[in-house]
Formats: C-alpha cells, sequence, structure tokens
C-alpha cells in the first residue's frame, strides 16, 4: 500500500509543475487538433493536405515547446537573476567584506534559503535569505504564469490554423528538422563551451602567474593562502615538473603497450586460428571496458607493494607511489586500444600484397615486417599517438597510483606527478573560486586539451597523408 | 592465407636436391626467426590475457569474503521505565533511550572480570558502533517490544569480523602430553606440566626470538645500505654544486636537504633496531633459561579449565602467564583437557590483540557469533565505519546520474547522427560539426568535468554533487560515442529501403523516420549501451562536480525528483573514495564495489551482445 502511494504521489507531483502542466496542455492540445482535422478528413475528404496525426502533432509541438524552451531558459537565467538581485540589495554591507567573504555570503544566503546547512550564520544572512525567499516566491509565479500562458496562447493560435488546407505535415518536419539540427549543435556548443571556460579561467589565470612561468618553471607548490594574512608560502606555478612526469609515466606505459598491443594484433590479424581469435578478442575488449578506476585500484594496492617488494629485495629504495607501478598498470589498459586500431590497419593490407611476398619465397615474418608493417606504417603511427593521448589525458590510474609531490626525475622508482593528478587535487575538496590555486586548474586543463587535440589531429594527419591507396 | 607452402617431409627432400649447405643453415636460421617471431605475437596476446586473469582474480578474491560477515546476537532487556517512563509507547517517545548503553552492559555481562577503563573500551569495540542505532530503530519501528527482553543480531567490529574469517591472526593448537596444574595468584598464573611440554614451547620461543633477531640485523644491514647510497648521492650533487646556476643550485639544495632528512630518518631507525636486537641478544642468552614472552613474536594462549593464560615467561618446566578468562577452578588438568594455542602473527603487528581474540573465542563457543550473508553490504550508505558501509546509496546515486545520462544523451545523439547522415547538406560547416565530434570523443573526460564545473556550477549555478550535473556532464561526453555509431548504423541500411518508400509518395522525413531508423535500430541500440556502459565506469568528470562528498544518506529518500538534487556519489567515485581508507574491510569492500561495478558492466555488454547478434541484419 505505501509502494502506491508513493507512486501516486509522484505522478501527482510530477503533474503538479509547471512541466507536468505543460504536457497536459500539449495532450489536450493534441486530442483536439485530432478532433477538428478528423471532423475535415471526413467533410472534405482528398481535399485535406495532411493527415490527422500531423495536424494534431502540429498543435501539441506548437504548444510544448515554446513553454518548454521559457522554462529551460528560466532555470538558467533565475539563479543569475537572484543573485545579482541579492548582490545589489546588500551591495552596502557586501562592500565591507573581502572577496573571499563576499562569496561566502552569497553561497550561505542560497544554502539557508534551500534549507541546508550553512559554514556560518548572522542576522544579514537570515535577513538576506528571507529576502531571497520573497524573490523566489515571485520568480516561481512568473515561471508558473509564462510557461502556462505560453501553452495556452500556442495551443489556441495553432489550434485556429488547423484547417483542411493547413499544411501541417511540412510544418511537422520543419520543426522536427529544427530540433534535429539543434541536437548536432550541440556537439559543437560543447567544444566552444569547453574551450571558452578553458580559456576563460586561463586568462585570468595568467593574469596572476605570467604565462611564461607556467609554461617553463622548473617548480610546483600551488600551496597558497587560502583566507587572507594566513601565513603560508607563496605558490609557484611552474608546470615543467608535472609534463616531465606526465612524459615520464607516457613513456612507460607505452613501453609496455605498443610492442604488446602491436604484436598482439600481428598475431591475431595473420597467425591466430578463427578460434583463438574468437577467444582472443573478447579478452582484449574486457580489458578496454574495464574502468579506469578499476585499474587505479589494482595499480595501488597490488602493483605497486609488489613493485616496492621486489626493488627492495634488491636493494632500490622505491617509492611507495612509483611512476613504475601507476606506468605499468596504464600500459595494460591501453594494449586493447593499440592492438584494436592496429589490427584495423593491419587488416586492411591488401592480401594480394601478402601474397606477392609469399610467391618470391618469403616467410610469414619476412612478409610482416617488410610489407605488411611498412605499408601499415602510417595507421600504426597514428595508433600509437592515439594512445599517447589517452594515456597523457588518463587519469583514475594516476590519481590513485602516483604521488602528489612534483619531482624532476626522469628515476621510474621515484614518485612524479602528472598534469592530470595536479587538476584533481586541485580541484577536490574546499576551494575559492577566485585563487590562483583554483585557476591553475584551468590552465592545466587547456594545456591538456591542447596536447591531446594537437596529437589526434597529427594522428589523423598523418593517415590522411601518408596512407598508401590500396585497391 | 596460405600457410607453408611445402609440407615437412617435401621440403626436407626437395631441399637436399637443390640447396648447399650453406642455403640449407641459412633457411634454418630464417624458420628459427619465423619462429620466434610467431612466439612473440602468441606471448603478447597470453601477456594480455594474464595481466586481465591477475587482475580479476586480486578482485575477486578480495572481494569474496565480503559476501558473509559476522553477527554477534544479543539479548538486551528493555526494561520499561528506564526506554519509556512515559509509557506511551509510540515511536517518538521511545526514540530517545540508550540503546547503545544497553549493548555495553550486556557485553560487560559476559565478562564480568573486565574492570580498567581500557578493557571496556576495549570490549565495547568488539561491535560495531551502530550496534545502539540498529536496535533503536527496531524498537522504534515496534514499541511494543518494550519491556520485554529483545534478541538482536548486531555486526561486529570490522577486524573482529576479520578475525572470524581469519585474515587477522592463524591459530595452532600445539600437542602436549601431560598433566597441567595451575598455581593462581593475582591475575597471574603458574602452570606447571608432568612431562616436557614447556620444554618444547620454551625452544620454539627461542626459534621465534632468534628468528626476529635475524629480521632486526637485515634491517640494519639494508639500512646501513641506504645510507651508503645516500652518501654517493650526496657526494654526486655536491660535485655539481659549484657548476649550477641560480635556478640549479636552488633545486640542488632542496634534494640535498632532502637527502639530510632521509639520513636522519635511516639513522634512527638503526638506532632503534639496534636496541631492539641488544636487546633480543640478552633475552636469548640469559642463563636461568627462563625466556620472556615479548609482543614481538608469536603469543602462545594456554586453554585451561575453561579460562585462557597468554603465556609470559616460560621456562623447561612451567610458564608464568596472565589471565584473559578467568579459570574455573585451580584444579590439575589431564592429558587432552587442556591445550597451547600459538597465535601468529606477533602481537606488534597485527591489529587484534590475545585478549580481545580470547573474548571473541569465548563468544563463538557460547554460540553467540553468526556468519551470515552480507546484507548490510548491499543495502547501506556510505559510512566512515568499515563494518557498516554499504553501496546502495552509491547505486541508488549511480541510478538518478545515468537516468539524466540516457535521457539527455540518446535523443540528442540519435537526432544528431539522423541530421547528419541522412538531411545534412554535404558543406563546411557540416563538415566541421564532423571532425568535430571525432575531435570530442578523443577529449580526455577530466576535461568535461572542467567545464561541468565551469559551466554548470559556477555560471549556472547548479548544486554540488547532485546527479543531475554528473549526468549531464557525462551525457556531453557519451554523446560523440552514441553519434558515431548510430551514424554508422544508419548508414548501413541499404539505400533501396528509402528509395522504395520515397517511390511510394513518403516525404523524406517519412522515409527515415519509418523505415531507416526503425532498422538501424539495434545498431544504434548497441551503440548507446556501449557509450552508457563508458559513463556508469567514467570516474574522473564527477571528482571536478563534487561528486566525492561523503553522503551518508540514500539520495532520493524524500522523493523522486529529489533524488536528481540530493548530493550522491556514484559507484566508481565510491570505489575511488574507500580505495583510500586504511582498514582491511574496507580494502575487500572496496573490491566488492568494483564486483558489483563489474557485473553492471557485463550486464550491460551482454544485452549489447544479444541485441547485435539477435536483431543486426547484415545486407
Amino acid at each position: 500500500m505505501q509502494f502506491i502511494a508513493n507512486i501516486f504521489s509522484l505522478i501527482l507531483g510530477l503533474i503538479v509543475s509547471p512541466l507536468g502542466i505543460v504536457t497536459l496542455l500539449a495532450i489536450a492540445g493534441y486530442l483536439l487538433g485530432r478532433r477538428k482535422a478528423a471532423y475535415f478528413y471526413e467533410t472534405h475528404g482528398r481535399e485535406v493536405h495532411s493527415l490527422p496525426f500531423y495536424n494534431a502533432s502540429y498543435v501539441a509541438l506548437s504548444t510544448f515547446l515554446p513553454a518548454i524552451l521559457f522554462l529551460v531558459a528560466f532555470a538558467f537565467i533565475a539563479p543569475v537573476i537572484y543573485q545579482a538581485l541579492v548582490e545589489n540589495a546588500y551591495q552596502s554591507h557586501l562592500t565591507s567584506l573581502s572577496d573571499f567573504e563576499q562569496t561566502n555570503f552569497i553561497n550561505d544566503v542560497f544554502a539557508l534559503t534551500s534549507g541546508n546547512i550553512t559554514s556560518k550564520s548572522s542576522e544579514t544572512i537570515t535577513e538576506a535569505s528571507q529576502y531571497l525567499t520573497s524573490l523566489m516566491a515571485v520568480g516561481d509565479m512568473i515561471r508558473w504564469g509564462g510557461a502556462i500562458l505560453l501553452a495556452a496562447l500556442f495551443c489556441a493560435l495553432t489550434y485556429r490554423q488547423v484547417t483542411p488546407r493547413l499544411r501541417a505535415r511540412n510544418r511537422v518536419e520543419v520543426i522536427i528538422r529544427t530540433i534535429l539540427i539543434i541536437c548536432s549543435v550541440i556537439a559543437i556548443l560543447t567544444t566552444i563551451g569547453i574551450v571558452l571556460s578553458l580559456l576563460f579561467e586561463s586568462l585570468r589565470f595568467f593574469q596572476k602567474v605570467p604565462i611564461m612561468e607556467f609554461l617553463f618553471g622548473m617548480h610546483w607548490s600551488p600551496q597558497t593562502s587560502i583566507r587572507p594574512g594566513q601565513v603560508s608560502a607563496e605558490g609557484s606555478f611552474g608546470a615543467i615538473p608535472l609534463i616531465s612526469g606526465t612524459l615520464l609515466i607516457t613513456f612507460i606505459a607505452m613501453l609496455v603497450a605498443g610492442p604488446i598491443g602491436l604484436m598482439s594484433a600481428i598475431y591475431l590479424s595473420d597467425y591466430a586460428s578463427p578460434k583463438f581469435r574468437a577467444v582472443a578478442k573478447p579478452v582484449l575488449e574486457i580489458l578496454a571496458g574495464i574502468p579506469t578506476v578499476v585499474y587505479g585500484f589494482f595499480a595501488a594496492l597490488t602493483i605497486a607493494p609488489l613493485i616496492r617488494g621486489w626493488g627492495e629485495s634488491i636493494g632500490l629504495s622505491v617509492s611507495s607511489e612509483s611512476a613504475l607501478a601507476a606506468g605499468l598498470v596504464m600500459g595494460i589498459m591501453i594494449i586493447p586500444l593499440v592492438s584494436s586500431l592496429s589490427d584495423d590497419v593491419i587488416n586492411s593490407v591488401p592480401q594480394a600484397m601478402r601474397d606477392g611476398s609469399y610467391g618470391l619465397g618469403a616467410t610469414k615474418s619476412e612478409t610482416i615486417r617488410q610489407v605488411v608493417l611498412p605499408a601499415a606504417l602510417p595507421g600504426i603511427v597514428s595508433a600509437m599517438l592515439l594512445a599517447i593521448s589517452r594515456a597523457i589525458g588518463e587519469t583514475m590510474i594516476v590519481v590513485m597510483a602516483a604521488g602528489l609531490a612534483a619531482n624532476l626525475t626522469i628515476n621510474p622508482l621515484e614518485a612524479v606527478t602528472t598534469v592530470t593528478v595536479q587538476i584533481v587535487t586541485l580541484l577536490v575538496g574546499d576551494q575559492e573560486f577566485d585563487s590562483a590555486k583554483t585557476l591553475a586548474a584551468f590552465a592545466l586543463g587547456l594545456l591538456l586539451f591542447i596536447i591531446t587535440l594537437t596529437l589526434n589531429v597529427i594522428a589523423l594527419r598523418v593517415v590522411q597523408k601518408y596512407r598508401e591507396q590500396y585497391e | 592465407m596460405s600457410k607453408t607452402i611445402l609440407g615437412e617431409a617435401d621440403r626436407e627432400s626437395k631441399i637436399n636436391i637443390h640447396t648447399t649447405e650453406t642455403a640449407k643453415k641459412r633457411l634454418g636460421r630464417r624458420y628459427a626467426k619465423e619462429r620466434r617471431f610467431k612466439l612473440m605475437g602468441l606471448g603478447a596476446v597470453l601477456v594480455a590475457a594474464l595481466f586481465l586473469a591477475i587482475l580479476l582474480i586480486t578482485i575477486i578474491s578480495d572481494a569474496l569474503p565480503v559476501l558473509r560477515q559476522h553477527y554477534l546476537t544479543i539479548s538486551v532487556p528493555l526494561p520499561a521505565e528506564d526506554i519509556d517512563p512515559e509509557g506511551k509507547r509510540t515511536a517518538e517517545s521511545v526514540s530517545g533511550a540508550n540503546y547503545g548503553g544497553l549493548v555495553k552492559q550486556y557485553l560487560r555481562d559476559q565478562f564480568p572480570t573486565v574492570k580498567s577503563r581500557r578493557e571496556k573500551k576495549a570490549l565495547n569495540g568488539l561491535v560495531s558502533s551502530n550496534a545502539g542505532s540498529v536496535i533503536q530503530r527496531r524498537v522504534m519501528a515496534d514499541p511494543a517490544l518494550v519491556g520485554k527482553p529483545l534478541e538482536q543480531d548486531i555486526l561486529l567490529s570490522d577486524y573482529a569480523d576479520l578475525y572470524f574469517k581469519g585474515s587477522m591472526a592463524s591459530k595452532t593448537t600445539l600437542e602436549t602430553s601431560g598433566i597441567a596444574s595451575p598455581v593462581i595468584n593475582e591475575g597471574e598464573v603458574k602452570i606447571l606440566s608432568t612431562s616436557n611440554d614447556f620444554n618444547n614451547l620454551l625452544g620454539e620461543v627461542k626459534q621465534g626470538l632468534a628468528g626476529q633477531l635475524k629480521s632486526v640485523e637485515r634491517e640494519i644491514a639494508g639500512q646501513q645500505r641506504v645510507l651508503e647510497r645516500l652518501a654517493t648521492r650526496k657526494k654526486s650533487l655536491d660535485g655539481q654544486l659549484p657548476e649550477a646556476n641560480e635556478r640549479e643550485r636552488e633545486n640542488i639544495q632542496q634534494r640535498l636537504e632532502q637527502l639530510e632528512l632521509d639520513k636522519a630518518a635511516a639513522e634512527n631507525r638503526i638506532s632503534k633496531s639496534t636496541d631492539e636486537a641488544a636487546d633480543l641478544n640478552t633475552r636469548i642468552t640469559t642463563a636461568n633459561n627462563t625466556l620472556n614472552v615479548g609482543r614481538d613474536i608469536s603469543s602462545y594462549l594456554i586453554a585451561i579449565n575453561g579460562g585462557v593464560v597468554k603465556v609470559k615467561q616460560v621456562s623447561n618446566s612451567e610458564i608464568t602467564g596472565q589471565i584473559l578468562l578467568p579459570l574455573k577452578s585451580a584444579a590439575e588438568s589431564q592429558k587432552g583437557e587442556w591445550q597451547v594455542i600459538r597465535v601468529s602473527p606477533p602481537e606488534a603487528s597485527r591489529q587484534i590483540s590475545d585478549r580481545e581474540i580470547a573474548w571473541l573465542d569465548h563468544l563463538k563457543d557460547k554460540g553467540l557469533v553468526k556468519n551470515k550473508f552480507n546484507t548490510q553490504f548491499f543495502t547501506a550508505g556510505a559510512s566512515r565505519e568499515a563494518e557498516v558501509a554499504g553501496i546502495w546509496g552509491a547505486v541508488v546515486g549511480t541510478f538518478y546520474t545515468m537516468l539524466i545520462t540516457l535521457a539527455l544523451s540518446f535523443p540528442i545523439g540519435v537526432g544528431a547522427a539522423i541530421y547528419l547522415e541522412e538531411f545534412a547538406p554535404k558543406n563546411r560547416i557540416t563538415d566541421l560539426i564532423e571532425v568535430n565530434i571525432n575531435n570530442l570523443a578523443a577529449v580526455p573526460s577530466i576535461v568535461f568535468g572542467l567545464l561541468g564545473l565551469a559551466m554548470f556550477l559556477n555560471i549556472f549555478g547548479m548544486p554540488r554533487s547532485a546527479p543531475v550535473v554528473g549526468g549531464m556532464v557525462l551525457a556531453l561526453m557519451t554523446l560523440p560515442t552514441i553519434i558515431i555509431a548510430s551514424r554508422a548504423a544508419i548508414k548501413a541500411v541499404p539505400p533501396s529501403i528509402k528509395e522504395a518508400a520515397l517511390g511510394l509518395g513518403a516525404s523524406h522525413m517519412q522515409a527515415v523516420f519509418h523505415h531507416n531508423l526503425p532498422l538501424a535500430m539495434p545498431g544504434i541500440l548497441t551503440g548507446s549501451i556501449i557509450g552508457m556502459a563508458q559513463a556508469l565506469g567514467e570516474t574522473a568528470p564527477l571528482l571536478m562536480i563534487g561528486m566525492v562528498a561523503f553522503i551518508v544518506d540514500i539520495p532520493g529518500a524524500t522523493g523522486f525528483t529529489e533524488g536528481f538534487t540530493d548530493p550522491a556519489t556514484v559507484l566508481p567515485v565510491q570505489i575511488y573514495m574507500w580505495a583510500d581508507f586504511p582498514e582491511k574491510l574496507f580494502q575487500q569492500k572496496t573490491a566488492a564495489a568494483i564486483v558489483v561495478l563489474l557485473m553492471f558492466l557485463i550486464a550491460m555488454n551482454a544485452i549489447a551482445v544479444i541485441l547485435r547478434k539477435k536483431f543486426e541484419r547484415r545486407w
């Protein structure tokens, strides 16, 4: 019984919301439109341009879409307006506070209003929260009223348009086409969003730390003071140790993944029996499908202690967060990527070339080394580049198994840190959005984005430019 | 594909006729090379398979113990005058009582000799700290229970549970042949044996001490090697110092400082170990042949007359020990009725003390300890207590997050694929979109997290740690995968089908939606499921938007729609968080959570494979 009551209240809750009302109106619009169109269909027969379904859909879509657009826009814009209004109303109070306290004040007001725990409360905060509550009440009225009004208006307008001569199908198709275009534009918007957000925050970072110091500085320790007056060392933001650490781990990973991935691709495409392939391929696919956090757990709790134990038994001091452990496991993770990409390339080398080589008396391995691999080289290079790009951008394995200390070293037994590790450490936990520390993460993100994008573009170019067109 | 061109026997005879000795040798080398190359290829595949096997075996073997958990069946009185003095018998009125105290009282009743504060604390630590609230919840659900004794299974603490699973300490019973007679004297006890049982024990203890001495000496030698290496490194750095410029000099100075620190640490360890070795030496070489059993070697417990004695000192005819559990009498114990139990590893290097072992064994002998299927793990939310922590909160969070991801990425992805494949004019803009989607698929996932943080959280002011934001970020991340897979599926439908529809007068839109799309659906679904599986295992972008917060409440407890905005975490992030905790049970639970995650992934991929096998048509 309890369960049914829950479901019932859930459905009721969904209906009694602007979205639910708008949906109901759209359904009503559909039914009305359908009735009217069906009537015309009976009376006018062939003169009717579109099927009742299209007439009805036209009314329903016209009812639904503008109201939904309004609701989505409202959801995004309203908080910004609320904040601006609160800031405006408490201008005098805010100017007396520091930057850090200002953001805290706003956060506290919003938290208190939505019924959460605040870091500290004061009379002004409570007062501001009451003001915000009244603002939100007005905002809610606008939201409800606007959505229902828009839906009803468009429903009525389009219902009147339903006549035998209405080209409803064409209109519906235009609407659907527009929706499809919007869908594909979202991919572009994502890229633009990524570039803009990274660029914007990075520019703010470079106002605090010169770009040259960031790119060529040899020292990384981002511990700036969080609160004014707090005793703390001034941070230094030189990315070289991070880049060198990233490259060291990537190098180790590629030492593992490159040969193993390539050799297994060769074996699977040219040597293995179909039966063996049927078993081996899924194994590689499973390796590819395991979440990186699992690899991270494996690296940190199994491989790292193992390597440390081995190292100590032969008298080497191995850091418990050695680059070797992280790189090794990352290599395992990348094997399937290298293998499947190279497999595709090797398979695309035409059989005639192999046959020609066999005809000249070459053994299979000679054929592979002297005919197949050279022909597939651009594809293999591109596969390796993609694998490197993947290794550089990989996060969880290094966050869990590599260190935090930014050592500038090429000793794989020592702990190094990477770009992604630093992004995570800088952004997880308490943060203040304007501090150099937080902004540094975005600068690192931009660096990462540029490096991986460049590698991908080069990989694509290598294939396009040097691929031999057979057949 | 051609195999060997000639048969083995054939080859032999032909070669003999046609080739010289050197050519034969050359051919032999080439074939050997061929075999090596083939073996290398096979080796590579096997190494990959081996890695997978090791990974899965370590994780599954870590995870298996979590399936069961040990509970203590306690029976507490629920005195009406304490629990509900007003006699209202409502959930409200019974909620305030001190239920934790009842559990503690029960434990003290089991071991009446426990008196000191420290011992009481250790005793209370045997059961999980949530025991009180378990009873509270049960009584609140049914206030009529008040006034009668209540029997309830409560969780044992993490180390007690691990002890019963055998991963904390191992016990071996040693042979005894004599009659033992205890002499009790204020918490201490002397036990004499008629045969040479204790002489054997003495030998064992001696061996243990000698072994300990050896390992301490090894430690000293190792640290000395470290010192030597530090010295050579210091020398080389000192050599570099004069030639270094300003920047490098700073760097070198820092390294030298670090070296000094390392050196001090090593020296400290050496001096500590030297003291330890000296102490062990004196203990081993004492003249009167009485050895002290310390915390640094395996400990020995003697179970006699219903009590347990911990051996403190041993000589060839008697032992002196500390009473862990009181003896019922000081009567002589016949052969076979008393036992010497070795508990290894040494007490100093395990998390459970001999006293706790004695208590737990006593409870188990009374039949109060139960080993049950671990429902806690599958139904509870996160907790700082290893034995209480469960994955349900994370599973629910994952559900909400994935719901958002699916609701956004599937329609948008399929829509984009339809447009790009069927309607888009071939111009520079669509080319751009295409290149852009391919690049987006290769952008590191953490960058999507940065996007979510900057856009959704900071600009749009959406809540931190909320599944709705996590779902949106993951949707953007899976979008390229779904678009690429859907386009391939749509492209695979032969044009003749669309042309037939167009020929019968359908509009382009109708042809696509009524004919192409249904035929492409299996492929689209397969691609989408694989994309969702990727999103399910993703961690890094969710860290960026604060889904790492420690959240005890299960999201959506107050209502379905609230579930999308409640702070939540997801399974992979839960795994990441648990992996950081030092407790062994947490490690096992991490492994178990991984197994659960992998099972979800396997299920999703299996569905994808079945869809592909069953519905995908090739034209």
